[in-house]
């Protein structure tokens, strides 16, 4: 239990390539703050353009969010818990949109339900608002799959057999404890899904296009804005780090107690 | 609660565990032998954890695997299964526990939580209804699963070496409320400890490398054990013969008086038992005794706790690190072991 207070010794060329590394990610952020045009930036996020791409940005990615979480615990729980032939082909496929370049994802998704692909007389939704979330579910739920069986993965069944021997049915099992214990995990899966919802820009622009208020989010607004109003770019860049910081501060507080409750068995 | 007898008969090649069991309705059975003999699989296979390659167990009137074929899932048997660790669910709190049995069989709220807390109650711990697993002390921790265990009024009960997690301090306590509830309920109870089953159980069963080989009442099978296994378990040196006027003559053809506490004639087959403890090490043979002397070689010197095992190519002998000392014993060392026909108890094989 608990870690030990000695200190590791790391060498010290280590310690500095980590705070270059650390410097890589950081810099480009503070430089964009310096660029940002904070006399201009509530009209700059405020235009109409800027308020229909953020709502759409976050009402899409809620909704494939919760697809993704629909979708994704049953995928995990199948991989971690129902052994079958071809396991690790299904799993593969299942993670390729996390490999995949977002456009080809876009492109794939476009010759299913495109009007003249494989779906296309049934469900024709590309260009919609529907086809942006469809995008955003293919690339974000492997982030959730892959956390999801991880953690029932190293979970185990041991409380899942105590409850089945105390009379619950399956149902019961997965609802009253198995979920429940990998809480934390699922939460966790959920942000990162989230996050990388909110940021898909690849194919979204190949399947969903770039229509103002349907299909025009958060990201493609940026890339749009940046051609002809920097100002706005980076404006609007700036909100969406900080809806990115919020949620997954809020996510990661709500996962906590469950976490740090859960530690203790581990 | 009537009804609940349990027969079972199961083969599963990969443990290769080989068994054939019964109980009686409201009998405690205690399943004893080494790690490895198959105790666990066998309460996995009555629980519905482990699935046997061949062999059909019924519960009462209900079956709950005929195979191939027939399969009851766990949830559907009636049996709870007791383990090692209480394996209390983290995320709910100690009343909920327990509720969970009965909320899992559609128990109305006010149901579950009556339930719930009177048996709290029974095993003791109904002050810590509100606390997380998490607070809780090993001992509470298992008279919380306990209590869960009973909730789900289960028509047989699996407990699979309950009381070998739990600091030595509070065994002692644990055991007697098992005592409490495992009385006239069906039950088997997996043990490497004898303790458990003078304790705990009506019958004992020997499982060795995943076969039966020891069935019988409690007393029985362990004062008077007749196979080396069996003997193992209590900690007494088995020997066997055959009936002699004043004792036993081995089977290594040594003659021994003892005390004859199970009658049998003269010439058949009898076992004779022996606690090392009762066994003394002599440099030489003293000039009068009223025990047995046996000549033997020290063959290995063991620790035991505080004391010392010497094991010799006759009877092993537990004394003092003193006598080892004194005796300078080592490997090789020529003694004379002394028993007195008082400990030396014989009966039929």
């Amino acid at each position: 239990m608990g870690s030990s207070p000695r200190r590791l010794d790391v060498p010290t060329w280590v310690v500095v390539i980590a705070v270059v590394g650390g410097l890589f990610v950081l810099l480009p952020l503070v430089a964009m703050l310096v660029r940002v045009d904070w006399a201009d930036f509530l009209p700059l996020i405020t235009s109409p353009s800027s308020l229909d791409a953020l709502w759409l940005s976050l009402r899409t990615s809620v909704a494939a969010t919760a697809l993704c979480v629909l979708l994704g615990v049953p995928m995990a729980t199948v991989l971690a818990r129902v052994p079958f032939p071809g396991q690790r082909l299904v799993r593969a496929i299942v993670l390729l949109p996390l490999v995949l370049p977002p456009v080809v994802g876009g492109l794939a998704l476009l010759f299913l339900f495109g009007r003249r692909g494989l779906l296309g007389g049934v469900l024709d939704v590309a260009f919609s608002t529907t086809a942006v979330i469809l995008a955003q579910t293919f690339v974000a739920l492997p982030f959730l799959v892959l956390s999801l069986e991880g953690a029932l993965r190293t979970a185990g069944t041991r409380f899942e057999a105590v409850a089945a021997t105390l009379g619950a049915r399956p149902a019961t099992v997965l609802f009253r404890v198995t979920l429940p214990l990998v809480l934390p995990a699922l939460v966790s899966g959920a942000i990162l899904s989230f996050a990388r919802a909110l940021g898909e820009f690849g194919a979204t622009l190949t399947f969903a296009g770039s229509l103002q208020g349907v299909t025009r989010t958060l990201p493609l607004e940026i890339y749009l804005q940046r051609e002809t109003d920097p100002d706005a770019a980076v404006a609007l860049s700036l909100v969406l780090i900080v809806v990115a910081v919020i949620v997954v501060a809020v996510a990661h507080g709500a996962g906590e107690p469950a976490r740090r409750r859960l530690k203790v068995t581990r | 609660m009537s009804g609940a007898a349990v027969r079972l008969r199961a083969t599963l090649a990969e443990r290769g565990v080989d068994v054939d069991l019964s109980v009686a309705d409201g009998e405690t059975v205690a399943v004893l032998g080494p790690n490895g003999a198959g105790k666990s699989t066998l309460l996995g296979m009555l629980a519905g954890l482990i699935r046997p390659d061949t062999g059909r167990a019924t519960l009462g009137d209900d079956v709950l695997f005929d195979l191939p074929g027939s399969w009851t899932p766990p949830h559907r048997r009636g049996v709870a299964l007791l383990a090692q660790e209480p394996l209390l669910f983290p995320h709910l709190t100690v009343r909920q526990n327990v509720e969970f049995g009965p909320r899992a069989a559609r128990a109305s709220r006010a149901d579950a939580r009556s339930v719930a807390d009177g048996w709290l109650r029974t095993v003791g711990v109904d002050g810590f209804a509100a606390r997380r697993p998490d607070e809780l002390s090993g001992g509470q921790a298992q008279r919380v699963a306990v209590a869960r265990a009973l909730a789900a009024e289960p028509r047989l009960l699996l407990l699979d070496e309950p009381l070998s997690a739990l600091d030595v301090a509070v065994t002692g306590d644990v055991r007697q409320t098992l005592a409490r509830a495992l009385d006239g309920r069906t039950a088997v109870i997996v043990s490497h400890d004898a303790l458990d089953a003078y304790l705990l159980a009506d019958r004992v069963i020997v499982l060795h490398d995943g076969r039966i080989v020891d069935d019988g009442p409690v007393r029985d099978v362990l004062d008077r054990p007749r196979r080396a296994f069996t003997a193992e378990l209590t900690g007494v040196t088995l020997l066997t013969g055959r009936r002699t006027a004043s004792g036993i003559v081995t089977d290594d053809g040594l003659s021994l008086a003892a005390t004859v506490v199970e009658a049998a004639a003269p010439g058949d087959r009898v076992a004779a038992a022996v606690r090392p403890s009762s066994v003394r090490v002599l440099a030489a043979e003293p000039g009068t005794a009223t025990a047995n002397l046996i000549s033997a070689v020290v063959t290995g010197l063991e620790p035991r706790a505080d004391l010392v095992l010497v094991r010799t190519d006759a009877l092993p002998a537990l004394v003092a690190p003193s006598i080892v000392a004194d005796l300078a014993l080592a490997p090789g060392t020529p003694v004379t072991l002394a028993v007195s026909p008082d400990d030396l108890r014989v009966y039929p094989a």
